[in-house]
């Protein structure tokens, strides 16, 4: 058997690459190395910008000063220009773990305000994308006057009107959850609809024929073809959809005057020259997004399995 | 064969309806005695069916004179009763009879280049107007409080009212802000993209970082550039640049990578060097992924400096100026804003996409398609 042939092959003569050169050949070390590289900057960064202020901090204390208390200086500051990367750990761990969940100075809490929002935004985003894009592949009159229409939307820079409508929306009565995902929703569904009108036409010809001879209705050729086939094209826009969806909530809590969330925790940052505050918030955001990303990912991953994709 | 007395379901809708609304006392509103008119133009499509694009045309134009009667009519507060709900059954009617002439236009193809273009045009155009129309119409007809929505018209009287202001806010937040800001992020993006070419270590090591990064929420860093550069325009350029960066320099070296391994192979047998290869094949063949950073980045410079301009700003900006008018309730100002940013974000694309089509001409997506 075949098999059995290529096992028996001694390979142990032949030189195989070591682990140092397979590592250099795929993404990890290298990632790895950029980051750390990254990291380093950073701190160097931190040493520049904040060692004139330190410098004063001293001279105002009439103190005696080496470069290591300088350099040990410029990490622990109360309000630096800019944080040393272990401050902003430091203080995400203690707003993370050393807090109640239901604190309002517990980071968990603000993520789950903005995380909410943005899911909300996010689902009734997708549906109307959607929505739109079956529309928009069924009906020509809807595609040439709805089409130009969602692109030239995208061009209206919305997220810089979400204060507006948070503002407005809440002076009629809506207040909290619904103004802010109304913003994800407006960013959201686009990259949805554009790739799904895509997607619902990606069936080549001769399936759409095929099904055509069998005489099935516009229904089933939705159901049947139509949609299975615009799964890959739905999930790259669902990543796309739930990254900006996350951007909206965080705007749309700018104007509410620093009440709760991660975009409120920014705001609040920078009135009161809280820097610390702003990097973790802004971390926060980060990891949400890359999670959020992520498990798009796991979901697309199952699914194109189910359906038989091959990775 | 089976005979059709009714050719097209539309305009018998409309026909009905109409009829309906006429039933109603729609008649007694001012210019309520072009209603019978109208009624005329359904009621011939409905039995002779609306075929030839000069029915569509005539159907659309019923449709326009039916919209003014509308709008007249909602302007008279406040609306007596009877008539009222005929005017919202004769709107039904409109939309119809005007859904009927776009579905006719939308479908009309020519081998007339200039007609079908005209066609093409037409429509989204007759949507956007059907749009402003139909918020006219609801806005003011169910008096709608204009802090939640102001209509249409009193937008575009304040915007004619205060263009000095808006032309001030638009010279800080655009073009200073946005266009250095836009220049410098997609410069650099683009020239970092061309130097680490030469370095897989580093393609690999910055690429996935920078995937990552064109998906984190960069807005953030707002506050932190306004501290770090000011109040002024130069601290929303900062933003600008960090936030088009990343899709610059992902989308370049996606195009980078582009060009066909024939053509490579080509200019290798000529002898050509990694320079002359890199500016006579590469660079042109990855124009249309970095025109797709270009049109990308044109909405989020704008984004970017309006955003900034809320977390400290001198008191002239468009985004200084949303939010303080926002703060005085004064909403048709803030429209008027909105107005401005929409049509400096569209000119700004538009702009983007005649060059793209300018300098990417032999791109499949611009070929004539049959």
């Amino acid at each position: 058997m075949t098999t059995s042939v290529i096992t028996n092959v001694d390979t142990t003569g032949l030189s195989r690459p070591g682990w140092f050169s397979r590592a250099l050949a795929g993404n990890a070390l290298p990632v790895l190395i950029v980051s750390i590289a990254i990291i380093i900057v950073w701190y160097a960064a931190t040493i520049y910008m904040n060692a004139t202020m330190q410098v004063d901090q001293f001279e105002r204390a009439g103190q005696e000063w080496s470069y290591g208390e300088l350099v040990a200086g410029t990490m622990s500051q109360e309000r630096p220009l800019l944080p040393a990367p272990h401050q902003v750990i430091a203080e995400m761990t203690k707003t993370i773990f050393g807090k109640k969940i239901t604190s309002k100075r517990s980071l968990v809490y603000h993520s789950w305000v903005t995380l909410s929002s943005t899911l909300l935004g996010f689902a009734a985003g997708g549906l109307l994308g959607v929505l739109l894009a079956t529309g928009i592949v069924h009906s020509k009159a809807l595609e040439k006057s709805l089409l130009p229409w969602i692109i030239s939307s995208q061009t209206i820079p919305i997220l810089a009107i979400a204060p507006m409508v948070i503002v407005v929306l809440g002076a009629v009565g809506f207040k909290g959850l619904v103004p802010k995902a109304m913003i994800s929703m407006y960013l959201g569904f686009f990259p949805v609809a554009i790739s799904m009108v895509k997607g619902l036409r990606s069936p080549d010809v001769l399936q759409m024929d095929l099904l055509r001879t069998y005489n099935a209705s516009r229904i089933q050729v939705f159901g049947l073809l139509r949609w299975p086939s615009s799964m890959p094209f739905l999930f790259a826009s669902l990543k796309i959809a739930v990254a900006i969806s996350l951007i909206g909530s965080i705007v749309g809590e700018l104007p509410t005057g620093a009440q709760a969330g991660l975009g409120a925790r920014l705001l609040a940052g920078s009135y009161y020259g809280q820097t610390i505050q702003i990097w973790s918030a802004l971390f926060m955001a980060a990891f949400l997004s890359a999670c959020l990303v992520g498990l798009i990912g796991v979901v697309e991953r199952i699914v194109l399995h189910r359906m038989g994709a091959r990775q | 064969m089976e005979t059709r007395y009714i050719r097209d379901t539309f305009c018998a809708t409309s026909l009905l309806l109409m009829a309906l609304s006429i039933a109603l006392g729609v008649s007694e509103l001012p210019n309520g005695a072009f209603v019978p008119i109208i009624l005329v133009i359904p009621a011939v499509f409905a039995w002779r069916g609306c075929n030839r694009p000069i029915d569509a045309w005539v159907v659309i134009g019923g449709a326009v004179l039916g919209a003014f009667v509308i709008v007249e009519g909602v302007h008279q507060q406040p609306l007596v009763g009877r008539s009222n709900a005929g005017l919202w059954i004769f709107l039904l009617a409109i939309w119809a009879l005007a859904w009927r002439g776009i579905d006719r236009v939308a479908n009309y193809s020519s081998l007339i280049t200039w007609r079908q273009r005209l066609a093409d045009i037409a429509v989204p155009i007759a949507f956007g107007l059907w749009l402003l129309f139909l918020w006219e119409a609801v806005v003011v007809g169910l008096s709608v409080p204009q802090v939640l929505l102001p209509p249409p018209s009193m937008i575009g009287v304040k915007f004619a009212a205060s263009l000095s202001i808006l032309w001030a806010d638009f010279v800080q937040t655009f073009l200073k802000a946005v266009v250095s800001g836009y220049i410098l992020g997609c410069g650099s993006g683009l020239l970092v993209a061309v130097l680490i070419d030469r370095v897989p270590f580093l393609q690999r090591g910055l690429m996935p970082i920078g995937n990552m990064a064109s998906a984190l929420p960069i807005v953030g860093v707002a506050p932190i550039m306004v501290m770090w550069f000011g109040f002024d325009w130069p601290s929303k350029t900062a933003v600008v640049v960090i936030m088009t960066f990343f899709p610059m320099l992902v989308n370049a070296r996606a195009g980078l990578g582009a060009a066909g391994r024939l053509e490579e192979e080509l200019l290798a047998s000529y002898g050509a060097t990694y320079w002359q290869t890199l500016l006579w094949l590469r660079i042109p063949a990855s124009l249309p992924f970095v025109f797709n950073a270009l049109k990308i980045n044109s909405t989020l410079a704008l984004i970017g400096a309006i955003v900034a301009e809320f977390f400290g700003t001198p008191i002239v900006g468009m985004g200084f100026r949303i939010s303080t008018e926002v703060g005085r309730m004064n909403v048709d100002m803030v429209w008027a804003e909105i107005l401005v940013a929409a049509i400096a974000g569209s000119m700004f694309y538009g702009i983007m996409t005649l060059l793209e089509r300018y300098f990417t001409f032999w791109h499949p997506s611009y070929r004539k398609s049959t």
